[in-house]
């Protein structure tokens, strides 16, 4: 019971972050049905944000702001720096393309993402970069918390869920009860009608990748609170993120967020009662299983195609 | 090796049916006759000296192309006798095998296989299973290679299968998937219920070497150094292949794949079977990625599972789209364009005589022979020396860190770029950010002021170059190869030698 505990306290962690990533996904491709391969390299470059914004507080045994305030902070810096990366990723390497064949934005998307992680491999080297957030405070973050039966619930990973289901509440909020939300909704089920109506598509699409690429930079810090990162970290974690997003139904905001508990919750069973080492393979298969049996995902709607 | 634009001309309704062997320009002629389009083409094409030669080069047949490109890298083992070069043309070989075979996936399926390279590792360890110690199990070559050649399309065949019910972008992250798979199961290989089956990330060792009828092709000549022997092996597969799957590409088969790339809609209304034409261009993909494998693993008689990571299958796909997708004299020379590239990036002296050849003869392309390169060439010149010029009498320190390989051009640039005895942590990212920065800015103003512009540009550029980029070659060669792709597919998304798309309406 205990080990269930703990592994269902790790997929709900897990699972959390995956689907601020999958909101990302789900965004973009809901309204210029682009696969952002980017994505993943965006949600690396927070972790490395998040990584500097620290050191420029002083580090984390002596911060110069109370703990609180480093982490709003560093989570902030990480949204605003992804916001504008994501801005300037879509206007120079997909905007061009919006009337392309399909493969070429995707094409054009793996390169910007090979010369992200490249890029800060460069820059600031291929050697993993911890948080360090034993350090603060003493490590109150890790024995501070509640218990579930014998299952201590550490501060770090409630600070994690709860802000990632803050954050995606606030989006919901967001698309659902705003002018630009409509016009988020009215683009993604049609282009061209949106724009016969005088919504400015384009702003709808720098808006959708502002809002995906600033909660990829807070899940790369949520992520990045408990586990080292590296240049190249965003390639699988973005490969999950993707497919949280398909298995909830992409496109849809309910769905990411349970597409990315699923993945979580999935992924933390298999590394606790299989193996840590095949867990990868059990998120495959349970990919596999829904493109086959229910490519809409969990929340999406069926695919009709008028020709 | 025009893709047989000459014989097209004098049959117009055949060549119409064939042009269309190459993803498609932003914005494609709309609504003409691609015969007509090619017309207009034609017609407008170059003049004078330079277009007498290219109509020239155009009615030379492909097989004379193909013979004359196979003898001249055939002479390199004898031009050469450095074992390193000799490498790097049985790389280069490997190369332009994988490219035919992605080129049928992405160039003629239009299918977006993330997984190719996956395939590949499929081939090298189906040939080391069946080649050594792991089971025991020594298969003489001709027996080998054809098993994993078939072994090759059924694994293709079966990751392909889902792609029946899957359109462009979930095929493409299943694929990727099926790739991080392949990796998991070969780094976990090593205690596959309780068996070592691959070997784990110690990979397999002691693999045979090719033995043809007979005769084994040692893997090292005397003194150790690489037998050119394997080379020659996989040219003449090369040949095979090439000639191979021209003849598919001008068949039923290769019109039915470009028709389904074009519009799988339309294909799928015309009566034909998309699902069986899908996962044939996958197999045949796939059996040619996995016959690769076999050389590989044969000549380093070893095999691991990090050979087959996600950046060699970028290095295949930029090769693809540089040469031009769907063109297979385009992707053969992108990938001897792309393999030398990413050797002489590996030698800083090299690195660094190519960076200002590079910007040399790019700037001679965008402003031809005009007072506007003039001013960008003797602008750039004299703004390098003036800031070197100024630095150097603020600290002598600041100037005094180069002296690096590259003869000539590396005495240019110690006197030209400032580069500091001492790099402070915060200059690397820094210069980096703003040459990004100012790059991106370049494509947004015009006129005199992209020229003003410029000038900074290069400058920055050459300091980020010579104090960051040369020192770090691994990720300097994926940066690139990444901004060739985009680059690629904003302004030339048909590559090199692909040919333009014209949609009819």
């Amino acid at each position: 019971m205990d080990t269930f505990i703990q592994l269902t306290l790790n997929g709900l962690t897990l699972g959390s972050v995956y689907a601020l990533i999958a909101l990302g996904y789900s965004l973009v491709y809901g309204i210029l049905k682009l696969l952002n391969f980017a994505h993943g390299d965006v949600f690396m470059v927070g972790t490395f944000i998040g990584f500097g914004a620290i050191q420029l507080l002083g580090g984390t045994v002596n911060p110069i702001v109370p703990v609180w305030a480093l982490l709003v902070l560093i989570t902030l810096a990480a949204m605003a720096g992804c916001a504008c990366l994501g801005v300037v990723i879509e206007r120079f390497a997909y905007r061009p393309l919006r009337d392309a064949p399909r493969i070429a934005p995707l094409i054009s998307a793996l390169g910007v993402s090979f010369f992200i992680a490249y890029s800060m491999q460069l820059l600031f080297g291929a050697e993993p970069k911890n948080y360090d957030t034993f350090s603060l405070n003493g490590g109150a973050l890790y024995t501070d918390g509640f218990d579930i039966g014998n299952v201590r619930v550490p501060m770090i990973r409630i600070i994690t869920i709860v802000s990632a289901f803050v954050m995606m509440f606030f989006l919901w909020l967001l698309v659902t009860r705003t002018r630009v939300g409509k016009a988020m909704r009215a683009t993604s089920h049609d282009r061209e009608a949106a724009a016969m109506m005088g919504i400015d598509i384009d702003k709808v699409i720098v808006f959708a990748f502002v809002l995906g690429s600033a909660l990829a930079g807070a899940a790369g810090v949520l992520f990045a609170l408990r586990i080292p990162t590296f240049a190249t970290i965003g390639f699988l974690i973005g490969l999950k993120g993707f497919t949280a997003a398909v298995i909830g139904g992409i496109g849809s905001i309910p769905g990411a967020m349970a597409g990315g508990l699923v993945l979580g919750f999935a992924e933390s069973y298999a590394q606790g009662y299989i193996s840590t080492r095949w867990s990868d393979l059990l998120v495959f298969v349970l990919l596999i299983l829904f493109l086959v049996f229910r490519p809409q995902g969990i929340f999406g709607k069926a695919d009709i195609r008028k020709v | 090796m025009t893709g047989g634009y000459d014989d097209e001309l004098s049959r117009p309704l055949e060549g119409a049916l064939e042009a269309s062997t190459s993803e498609g320009p932003t914005s494609p002629a709309v609504g003409r006759d691609e015969w007509v389009a090619r017309h207009g083409d034609n017609r407008t094409g170059r003049t004078g000296r330079l277009g007498v030669i290219e109509a020239r080069l155009r009615v030379v047949p492909w097989w004379a192309w193909l013979t004359t490109f196979v003898a001249l890298f055939c002479l390199v083992p004898v031009a050469s006798d450095s074992g390193y070069v000799r490498r790097v043309a049985f790389d280069i070989a490997i190369y332009m095998l994988l490219a035919l075979g992605l080129n049928v996936v992405v160039g003629w399926g239009g299918l977006l296989d993330l997984g190719y390279i996956a395939f590949f590792g499929v081939g090298a360890y189906a040939y080391a299973f069946l080649s050594s110690e792991q089971f025991g199990v020594h298969l003489p070559t001709v027996v080998s290679i054809p098993l994993v050649v078939v072994i090759g399309a059924i694994v293709g065949f079966l990751v392909g299968l889902p792609s029946r019910r899957l359109t462009g972008d979930y095929l493409a992250i299943v694929t990727l998937f099926f790739l991080q798979l392949f990796l998991t199961v070969t780094t976990n290989g090593d205690d596959l219920f309780g068996r070592n089956v691959t070997g784990g990330s110690n990979g397999i060792l002691n693999i045979d070497s090719l033995s043809i009828f007979g005769r084994e092709l040692a893997v090292s000549k005397e003194g150790g150094l690489f037998n050119p022997a394997y080379m020659y092996v996989v040219l003449a597969v090369f040949v095979v292949v090439y000639v191979a799957l021209r003849f598919v590409n001008l068949s039923r088969t290769g019109r039915a794949w470009r028709s389904l790339r074009e519009d799988p809609l339309a294909a799928e209304v015309m009566g034909m079977p998309v699902n069986s034409l899908k996962l044939m261009s996958f197999a045949f993909g796939a059996a040619i990625a996995a016959l690769s494998g076999t050389f590989v693993t044969a000549l380093s008689a070893s095999v691991f599972p990090l050979s087959f990571s996600f950046a060699i299958l970028i290095i295949i796909y930029t090769m693809v789209i540089l040469g031009g997708a769907g063109s297979q004299p385009g992707v053969v020379l992108g990938a001897v364009l792309i393999g030398i590239l990413l050797e002489l990036l590996r030698d800083p002296g090299d690195s660094r005589v190519l960076f200002y050849a590079a910007i040399v003869v790019g700037v001679i392309a965008v402003f031809r022979f005009s007072v506007k390169l003039a001013v960008v060439v003797g602008g750039t010149f004299l703004f390098g020396l003036v800031v070197h010029a100024i630095a150097g009498a603020v600290d002598n320190a600041w100037v005094n860190g180069s002296g690096g390989e590259g003869g000539g051009v590396a005495d240019f640039a110690a006197n030209w770029v400032i580069v500091p005895v001492d790099l402070a942590s915060w200059i690397p990212p820094v210069s980096y950010i703003s040459l990004i920065a100012l790059a991106l800015l370049l494509t947004l103003v015009h006129g005199w002021v992209r020229i003003g512009l410029l000038i900074p540009v290069l400058y920055v550029a050459a300091f980020v170059w010579e104090n960051v980029m040369i020192a770090q070659p691994e990720p300097t060669r994926f940066i690139i190869l990444g901004l060739i792709l985009i680059a690629l597919m904003i302004f030339r998304p048909t590559g090199l030698l692909g040919e333009k798309r014209v949609e009819i309406i």
